[in-house]
């Protein structure tokens, strides 16, 4: 699939048929690296595995989070019965953390994980695309 | 309750939900061209409409109605149904959004045959999908009976043939492939329809100088800020066997898997995620905004179904016409939630049946059309049959098992290279069967005290983790038989589409 179809005769453009969008590159050479994670060889392995340890700690991470904030909730009620006595402008502490605030909070922690995946797979293919073939 | 002033406002309304659900069908149908249209929106929606869509198929009868009456009755340690509905969505963001998307998979039986490229652990999630889903319908029609009984004075099984029979309309016909817009739409009416009410009544409640609801003195409930369930160690064991089943069991509903297949690549699926939680967040604000004022306006009504609180507590709180008016308004919100879940699980359930069952002796349509027959008839049989179980606890049921089953096929299989096909089918059936014979458990008797009853009432807290042991031993046992192709399948899960690579 080139850029510019040639013309054909009459100076109408040639048909190209288009069935879906490039797979492959059209031209060049591939990097190294994608040529090495294609092979499922060891040095390709090295990248995948680069990239499922980083994804998968930031993943841990969040839910880490998650266990220590919104996890722990039922053992420090259960552990301290009378913090649900407090109030805060009228309304339970405990109503006005799980009914209001942990909405806010998820939000908070799934924004932070899209950024970070994000720039995870934008390093990735960095790394992946910026190997020029030299050998 | 029966005459015409009262019930004129609930019929309207539910007549009115019903032809605009068809409507939009049948205008969405206008901009499906091509196969790939009806079943997957040609993977073009972009993540606003596409989360408004997956709020609306996810918010059911049991956000719309069970969690204020459990609130009402058992206190704030009921908060933990809607946070952890909403937190599932974060755990399906961080361990599974994309990586789903990208293994192309439309349903999870479809996913769990091309990873484990194995028939067997096909049939098992097949039979696995249906179990789950005709859980998840049974509360739904048992919810449209309470509603319409509340509402217009209908006998109970009438609200649950009614939406049975819509769905089965709408499904067979093929007016639900356009189920993008209808979903999306279902979400924002059922949004107002639970703010507006709420708003007001918030308004009434602030004009009458009424006392803070939790200073309302009712006997024998003096725990209910304390968001525990009762009874000490139990209490405890209960509150966290609920919090890892609806945290962990979001992944694991037939009905979601759907949705993330019609974003267009990994990256989409992650924002649509976002989108929901925060759509979620919004609405889940206002169930207990009802439940609190409940208990100063309708305390009488503790004893009655808590189902119908948000049905009757606008015509408690507002008399006259106003009251009837919001009434109608939260029927409609109410009966947008029975139908689009329905839709969505029974598509889900007919899909299964029709590929697996059905298509083994008829042919296309007729063989999807008997499916949907059989996906609806017996959930809304059994709901007619044994009415008495609360909306919120049965699909809190259905969230146990599908975490005790899916969550750690998904997990393991997005994650470790090393799951193999005899792992997850051991996997599936430990978690499968010790959730399934909990449920029936629960079902069949209604004793609710003692360890026992505890352990089979709540089993997440056992039963994932026995699921997840089980499929890492096994797998490792039979390491040789890891599939040949996982490493392929992994770099397809992983890396972003914009890479060019062999998948």
């Amino acid at each position: 699939m080139s850029a510019e179809p040639t013309s054909g005769t009459g100076g109408r453009p040639a048909r190209v048929r288009v069935t879906g969008p490039p797979r492959r590159r059209a031209s060049g050479v591939r990097p190294t690296a994608s040529r090495e994670i294609d092979a499922d060889s060891e040095l390709g392995a090295v990248y995948m595995s680069s990239l499922l340890g980083e994804q998968l700690r930031l993943a841990a991470g969040v839910l880490v989070a998650l266990g220590l904030t919104v996890g722990v909730l039922p053992l420090v009620f259960h552990v301290f019965p009378h913090l649900s006595d407090l109030r805060l402008l009228g309304v339970p502490v405990p109503w006005l953390l799980l009914g209001v605030l942990v909405y806010p909070w998820l939000i908070v922690l799934g924004w932070f994980y899209v950024r970070r995946a994000e720039a995870n797979e934008r390093d990735f293919a960095d790394l992946v695309a910026d190997q020029p073939d030299e050998r | 309750m029966n005459d015409a002033v009262t019930t004129a406002p609930g019929i309207v309304a539910v007549v009115l939900v019903t032809v605009a659900t068809l409507a939009i069908g049948t205008w969405g149908l206008r901009f499906s061209r091509t196969t790939s249209d009806f079943f997957v929106a040609s993977r073009t929606v972009r993540p606003g409409l596409n989360a408004s869509a997956i709020g609306g198929e996810y918010l059911s009868a049991a956000s719309f109605l069970g969690i204020a009456g459990l609130v009402l009755v058992f206190g704030a340690d009921m908060l933990w149904y809607p946070v952890g509905w909403t937190a599932g969505y974060l755990v399906l963001l961080v361990l599974v959004a994309a990586p789903l998307r990208r293994s192309g998979a439309y349903t999870l039986p479809d996913f769990a045959e091309a990873r484990l490229g194995s028939r067997r652990v096909r049939s098992l999630c097949s039979a696995l999908v249906v179990g789950i889903g005709w859980l998840y319908l049974l509360p739904q029609f048992q919810g449209a009976g309470v509603t319409l009984a509340a509402t217009i004075g209908a006998p109970p099984w009438l609200g649950a043939v009614i939406v049975a029979a819509v769905v089965l309309i709408n499904v067979t016909s093929g007016g639900m492939r356009s189920i993008t817009f209808v979903q999306a739409f279902q979400y924002w009416l059922k949004l107002t329809a639970l703010l507006v009410p709420a708003c007001v009544l918030l308004a009434v409640w602030a004009g009458d100088g009424a006392p803070n609801p939790a200073d309302a003195a009712i006997p024998g409930d003096a725990f209910w800020s304390l968001p525990l369930g009762d009874g000490g160690a139990q209490g405890l064991y209960v509150t966290y066997s609920l919090i890892i089943a609806t945290f962990l069991g979001t992944m694991g509903l037939p009905h979601v898997v759907v949705r993330f297949y019609t974003n267009p690549d990994g990256r989409a699926a992650r924002r649509t995620t976002l989108v929901v939680l925060g759509l979620l967040g919004v609405f889940y604000l206002l169930p207990p905004v009802y439940g609190a004022l409940g208990r100063l306006y309708a305390s009488d009504s503790i004893v009655r179904a808590s189902d119908v609180l948000v049905l009757e507590l606008p015509r408690l709180m507002v008399p006259g016409l106003g009251g009837e008016l919001l009434t109608g308004l939260v029927t409609a919100g109410a009966f947008a939630a029975f139908l689009s879940t329905s839709s969505g699980l029974t598509i889900a359930v007919a899909g299964v049946l029709s590929q697996d069952v059905a298509s083994r002796r008829l042919s296309g349509i007729t063989a999807f059309r008997v499916a949907g027959v059989a996906a609806v008839v017996v959930p809304c049989a059994v709901a007619i049959a044994a009415p008495d179980v609360g909306v919120a606890r049965t699909v809190g049921l259905a969230f146990a098992v599908a975490a005790s089953t899916f969550c750690p096929l998904l997990l393991l299989g997005i994650w470790w290279r090393g799951l193999t096909a005899a792992g997850a089918v051991a996997g599936l059936l430990v978690g499968g069967i010790g959730s399934g014979c909990a449920v029936g458990w629960t079902l069949l008797t209604s004793a609710t005290t003692g360890w026992a009853a505890v352990l089979l009432g709540q089993p997440a807290a056992w039963s994932v983790p026995a699921a997840l042991a089980t499929m890492v031993v096994v797998s490792r046992a039979t390491r040789s038989r890891i599939p040949a192709h996982a490493g392929r399948f992994m770099v397809r899960l992983h890396t972003p589409e914009a890479v060019d690579l062999a998948r």
